[in-house]
């Protein structure tokens, strides 16, 4: 067993904290506040490679491997919450779920764009009045000839105003007994016809991201561009939280670090009672669980990174990975204010906002009680993984890194 | 400097040598301890002042054609350092590493720079940073400029090539001073050529398979040069006791008020 970082993802670790240092770092504290998307992110993590890391090369991505993708995350969310997002939602939601189940038409005409950030995806399930409750999902897609025909209105969409495609699942068969098997996933062209977005304000966190909604009023969506067969909706929609559940756990892991980093740096600094509070045993506690923390979240999104590159299923591993490292990361931040006492309270110091950001991933991609559900099913032995149709490919280097 | 002809038009191909060195990160703590210098555990990165070396080098490269060969004299793990250059772009690595060279002034890295670059062969163009972020002296691209017996063009923040020539634009204080020399020429590079690109996904692959050949002193065919300058003592700067003092008022003018006449009788200004 070997828990060492290739060469290649050290120096793609420091590119991208160089790239969030350098260019984010200067401005996220002003758009937080203002509660505005950075103007240049999505353009810069596309022009940089970033947005397409995980995909082949001849899908117009940069040919690195699952562990790649998930340490850049990490990177990406210890600056901040909403460069994550992109990763989970263009990156994992929407592409990476192109990648396992798109056929090759699919692949070349959706997937090349999005890998080489010339379009920006996203991935549409939630609803006003459905969340983990797939199977209370109301916009349907109808059959007429060559087209389905969408109606409804999806919500907490992260870029839903900002994206070109969205992964978009829908009820395709309301008179299946079985709710997994009514439902269909499509990709569709969010400059159709009928089709509206909009932003959603007064987040408690990730305010420097786009979150919206998106309503389909008769949009109309070739065949063609339906993922997978009708009916297999769920297990797509499934397949893509996989995706996105790795990515966020190892951004939640970076919050953790950043929490830590914060703190060791403050605590040394500050002094009560005549010495730095880093030598208040009180204090010394907190920052040894967030030390602790940071390592468990950081080997358990390691371990889906390498059963990823396996071409394993991780369902089990990536819901361990996903509820330890977002809740973990909420106790940091909110550890890190502790230390940093009233100044933690105010926006002069970053923890406040790592504390606010955290808590959306608690949420999001299924909550914490999801996954404790999701966990039990797995260890009582209610729940097991059946083949899919599409696995998720293993990583091969000389097919990723091919042209 | 050869001429090559691409899409019916002649394009020059020089050849540019970026020397890097490889330096303690910028937020480390460098302190004197027992008459050494140290950094603790702070990890080493390329010179920042030399990514422009290596920026400068690549904007040539792409403007007349070329290629790029990183120089680095130091331990094994500057090699780190050069897959840096090698991930932003450059064709080639080469580490000169000798125990000989542990601990080497400026002169000597000249001398070893030069006979480096002679063995490479044929260059156009050689690049430096400014200066390094832990000796910072600035010396190094001037002494090896007289070593090669080279034109020597500092603190360059633009680069035209023409005509075998290069025209430079140096910025100094007043200013900006175009010059030009004859290639071969030796530079050193300041910020204003641009700020260094990240390396890219590709060049990040290329770099981690790259084997970098390392050259000690004998395949140089030189001796390890003798230091011009010895460091006697080392010592850390003296300790500063500062007191904090917190200045309140009724009023912003009042606090205001105070703080002036503090300063004032403290003969601060």
């Amino acid at each position: 067993m070997d828990f060492s970082l290739s060469p290649e993802h050290e120096m793609i670790k420091k590119m991208v904290r160089d790239f969030a240092q350098k260019e984010i770092a200067p401005v996220i504290k002003e758009y937080d506040r203002k509660q505005e998307p950075i103007p240049f992110t999505l353009k810069r993590m596309g022009e940089l490679g970033i947005l397409g890391l995980p995909f082949p090369v001849r899908y117009g991505g940069q040919g690195m491997d699952y562990l790649a993708w998930g340490l850049a995350c990490e990177e990406l969310e210890a600056m901040d919450t909403h460069l994550r997002v992109v990763m989970s939602v263009h990156t994992g939601l929407c592409g990476m779920t192109l990648f396992q189940w798109g056929t090759e038409e699919q692949k070349q005409k959706f997937l090349v764009p999005l890998a080489k950030g010339e379009k920006i995806g996203c991935g549409a399930f939630t609803e006003p009045g459905m969340g983990s409750d797939v199977a209370a999902m109301r916009t349907s897609a109808k059959r007429d000839g060559d087209y389905y025909i969408l109606n409804g209105e999806k919500m907490w969409i992260s870029l839903a105003s900002k994206a070109d495609l969205a992964l978009v699942t829908v009820k395709t068969d309301s008179s299946s007994p079985k709710p997994s098997s009514a439902l269909s996933s499509f990709i569709v062209d969010l400059h159709s016809d009928g089709v509206k977005t909009g932003e959603i304000h007064g987040k408690l966190g990730v305010r420097a991201g786009s979150t919206g909604w998106i309503s389909f009023t008769d949009v109309k969506v070739p065949v063609e561009n339906r993922l997978g067969e009708e009916g297999e909706g769920f297990k797509i929609t499934m397949s893509a939280f996989d995706h996105g559940r790795y990515t966020v756990a190892s951004g939640a892991t970076g919050i953790i670090r950043a929490c830590l980093e914060a703190s060791v740096k403050y605590a040394k600094t500050r002094t009560t009672f005549g010495k730095p509070i880093s030598e208040h045993q009180l204090i010394q506690e907190k920052i040894a669980k967030m030390s602790q923390d940071y390592e468990i979240a950081r080997l358990l999104y390691y371990q889906v990174g390498w059963l990823k590159n396996q071409g394993k299923r991780c369902t089990r591993e990536t819901s361990f990975a996903k509820k330890f490292a977002t809740e973990a990361s909420f106790n940091a931040a909110n550890e890190a204010i502790q230390i940093h006492g009233a100044y933690g309270f105010s926006d002069e110091y970053d923890v406040e906002r790592y504390l606010r950001n955290s808590k959306g991933a608690m949420i999001y991609e299924g909550s914490s009680e999801i996954q404790t559900l999701i966990q039990a099913g797995y260890a009582l032995g209610e729940r097991a993984d059946k083949p899919l149709r599409c696995e998720a490919p293993a990583y091969d280097e000389a097919f990723w890194q091919g042209e | 400097m050869k001429l090559a002809t691409t899409n019916n038009s002649r394009r020059l191909t020089l050849k540019i040598i970026a020397c890097i060195k490889q330096v303690p990160d910028s937020e480390a703590k460098v302190k004197a301890e027992g008459g050494q210098v140290t950094w603790g555990d702070a990890p080493l990165v390329i010179n920042p002042f030399d990514e422009y070396a290596v920026e400068g080098a690549l904007l040539t490269k792409e403007a007349v054609g070329g290629t790029v060969t990183a120089l680095c004299i130091g331990p094994e793990s500057a090699k780190e350092a050069l897959k840096h250059a090698l991930a932003m772009g450059a064709d080639e690595a080469i580490l000169v590493s000798d125990p000989a060279l542990e601990n080497i002034d400026t002169v000597a890295a000249a001398r070893v720079l030069a006979a480096a670059i002679k063995k490479i062969g044929d260059a156009d163009m050689v690049m430096f940073g400014r200066q390094t972020l832990d000796n910072g002296s600035g010396l190094t691209a001037a002494q090896t400029a007289r070593v090669l017996g080279l034109p020597m063009l500092g603190w360059v923040g633009q680069i035209k090539v023409q005509d075998g020539s290069v025209i430079v634009d140096r910025v100094v204080e007043e200013g900006r001073v175009t010059v030009s020399a004859k290639l071969p020429a030796v530079l050193s590079v300041v910020q204003s050529i641009g700020e260094p690109r990240y390396p890219s996904f590709m060049g990040i692959r290329k770099a981690s398979k790259a084997n970098i050949p390392v050259w000690t002193l004998s395949d140089l065919g030189i001796e390890a040069p003798a230091a011009v300058v010895t460091r006697i003592e080392l010592m850390n700067p003296p300790v500063r006791e500062t007191v904090v003092e917190m200045i309140t008022g009724e009023t912003p003018e009042a606090i205001a008020e105070t703080l002036a006449d503090k300063i004032l009788r403290e003969k601060v200004l």
